[in-house]
């Protein structure tokens, strides 16, 4: 019988099948932050539990840790932040888990140096303490967010016990416009479906759109994929997603790689495969996308306007409507394109890739950041920062008047000290637009890291499509 | 884990769809590395005012604040609730402040498995059941039952709805169970599924040089 990729990397991990009790999984790697996992270090400890794989295991510091300069990142200031960063560096010791601390060459966030380091691989199961680890399905892995009572879980039995989830294809078939991205494919999506809309379900993105993405935006697509509600968000290997990973620190070499290729082109869904729910979209309708409220399905197109709460086609969405305007400061049919922002984040595990970086830096290149904005790029990765340092980026952003920060998550969800004041409004290549998410009583817009450049250089949102050099691609 | 069986209290009607965990627990608060202590930061930006950053002057406005609700161990919510970070500190913070029970038409799925893992029990019930028990927990007083083991919710003035949750689950809140202890009586499946899996080179995190 046909299977689905989900299936295929769901069966190969089956550890048990308990009658009256959920299956049994094995996981093949854990990722592990300072933010959720004292707690389960210290479950450990209390139970006398062993850390049953530490070779399955990585960790890194990336939610706390100062963007500012590296010797701030070494001698944290806010007291809490430096507890959890050195707890953190005190349980790998103890557990032996391989750390990357904030002065390695491969620190970064977490979803960016899985797959840098060749450590994320096709047909992998992955989990982490954080919703935003479906970006690993973009090398067809199965991999999620979890609490932090499941990672001590994963700490102690390098399994989790899971309900199996549906499985629902996304197809995007034909070509994106130019200066449409994979953020743009991705908002659409939620825009569509609704941040509920994937809940309880495997996504498979499939089509000619995805397809022809690069790896780095397939991450952007699938890192979404819990704004949603799914659980898990896939991509079928590829040619793409071998040449990514040829020659990474921990990817197979020589023979092995020849069977792991072997393996790996064995994953992708088999023809015929029936899935519990489908979805087709044209790459030809969807133009640039900027969120509007406070839950990233509140988005329109650049062309649009603020929606009214009469446009709701129910009541619980109309008061939902009415609090995201209020929350936002903005009236009911103002043109996107008017809206003014102050500030500009490009950066986080959804946009802060060395693909977004050189976007971003195409519309940058000799213009210079609006008067009234104050803009920063935050690398998410040491590697990815070292990289676009040598292609000069780093210049012409700080050239154009934005800030050049070390690596993390940063803004996207302050917890270090990169935060929104009250009111302030903000350009964001993030996630997540909820209140407060930047800085309580900021106002978020998601968009793309194009439209986010292009608006850092007007001062207000504008369609990147009528702009030169908008790096059409990515 | 306390086991949970039947709760009657008052509930807070929480009038709102796609309340994400940032609201439930913002992130200020997830810098500490214990899991207690979180209840008093629950629903910190909608609780506290925002006139005077990180102060603690309750917002009349919000609804957990009026004094009916002192004490409320049910919260009643729209759809969609808990979307957004995995982070269980909002599992922590709902169950540190007193909530034994949440009532909602939709979860969003991990905070569904945290909340499980705190001995939270979750109800989904339709969307006109829940705007029903909103109305009604408007006046003072009003007291809702959740019946774990009959997998019921009830009030006094004879409403009565049920709502499905998966046996293993309902066995687990109802003894207090720790799922890794459950998971340890596989271990002989566990022990021989690893081996032949470490075989398999391509699931090895760190693959070495061939």
């Amino acid at each position: 019988m046909p299977q689905t990729m989900f299936e295929k990397v769901w069966n190969n991990h089956l550890v048990a099948s308990p009658e009256g009790e959920p299956p049994l999984i094995y996981i093949d790697l854990q990722l592990v932050h300072e933010v959720t996992s004292p707690q389960a270090f210290d479950g450990l400890r209390m139970t006398g539990r062993k850390l049953r794989r530490p070779d399955r295991h990585i960790a890194t510091v990336d939610h706390n840790v100062p963007t500012t300069s590296a010797e701030d990142r070494l001698h944290i200031i806010d007291q809490t932040s430096a507890a959890q960063v050195n707890a953190l560096r005190k349980n790998c010791k103890e557990f032996g888990i391989e750390f990357f601390d904030v002065q390695d060459a491969s620190q970064g966030i977490v979803h960016m140096i899985g797959p840098e380091l060749g450590a994320t691989k096709p047909g992998m199961t992955i989990v982490c303490g954080d919703s935003h680890t479906s970006t690993h399905g973009a090398f067809g892995a199965l991999a999620f967010g979890i609490g932090t009572s499941e990672v001590e879980h994963v700490m102690a039995t390098q399994t989790l016990p899971q309900s199996k989830p549906k499985t629902f294809r996304i197809t995007v078939d034909g070509t994106l416009p130019y200066g449409v991205t994979a953020k743009d494919i991705i908002l659409h999506i939620i825009g569509i479906i609704g941040t509920d809309g994937a809940t309880g379900y495997a996504v498979e993105y499939a089509g000619s759109a995805i397809r022809a993405l690069s790896m780095e935006g397939r991450m952007t697509v699938c890192n979404m994929s819990i704004e949603a509600g799914a659980r898990a968000g896939m991509i079928a290997p590829d040619e793409t997603t071998f040449a990514y990973l040829m020659g990474r620190r921990f990817s197979p070499k020589g023979k092995a790689w020849d069977e792991a290729v072997a393996h790996w082109k064995s994953l992708p869904s088999d023809e015929g495969a029936v899935f519990d729910r489908e979805l087709h979209i044209n790459a030809a309708e969807i133009t640039p996308t900027v969120s509007w409220g406070t839950s990233p399905g509140m988005v329109t197109s650049i062309e649009g306007k603020v929606p009214s709460p009469d446009d709701a086609t129910n009541e619980i969405d109309r008061k939902g409507y009415e609090r995201a305007l209020e929350y936002m400061g903005l009236k009911a049919g103002t043109p996107i394109e008017q809206i003014a922002i102050d500030r500009v984040f490009l950066g986080s595990c959804t946009n802060g890739r060395i693909e977004d970086l050189r976007a971003a830096a195409e519309i940058v290149k000799g213009r210079h950041v609006a008067a009234t904005v104050s803009a920063m790029v935050v690398p998410g990765s040491q590697a990815v920062k070292k990289q676009a340092e040598g292609e000069g980026l780093d210049k012409i952003f700080k050239d154009a008047g934005f800030e050049w920060r070390e690596p993390g998550c940063s803004m996207c969800l302050g917890m270090n000290p990169d935060i929104l004041s009250p009111g302030e409004r903000c350009a964001s290549t993030s996630n997540r637009n909820f209140e407060g998410r930047q800085g309580r009583g900021g106002r978020t817009h998601l968009v793309s890291p194009q439209m986010a450049a292009a608006a850092a250089i007007a001062g207000h949102f504008t369609d990147v499509r009528n702009w030169p050099n908008n790096g059409g691609k990515n | 884990m306390q086991p949970f069986t039947k709760l009657t209290s008052i509930a807070v009607p929480l009038d709102r769809a796609n309340v994400d965990t940032d609201q439930i627990i913002p992130k200020q608060f997830l810098k500490r590395i214990e899991r207690t202590g979180y209840g008093e930061f629950l629903f910190f930006d909608w609780r506290y005012k925002l006139d005077v950053p990180d102060s603690v002057t309750p917002n009349p406005e919000f609804v957990m604040n009026a004094p009916q609700y002192k004490g409320a161990e049910i919260l009643l919510a729209d759809k969609n609730f808990g979307c957004g970070s995995s982070r269980e500190h909002a599992a922590w913070a709902l169950s540190d402040y007193g909530f034994r029970a949440v009532i909602a038409p939709t979860f969003a799925d991990i905070f569904f498995s945290n909340a499980g893992k705190n001995g939270i029990v979750l109800a989904r019930l339709t969307d006109d059941e829940v705007s029903t028990l909103m109305q009604r927990a408007q006046t003072p007083g009003y007291e809702i039952t959740v019946d774990l083991e009959a997998q019921t919710v009830t009030d006094a003035q004879g409403f009565k709805a049920s709502f499905e949750i998966d046996p293993f689950r309902k066995e687990c809140l109802l003894n207090g169970l720790d799922d890794i202890g459950l998971t340890l009586r596989h271990s002989a499946a566990l022990d021989k599924f690893e081996a032949k899996h470490d075989n398999e080179f391509w699931s090895a995190p760190k693959t070495a040089t061939a």
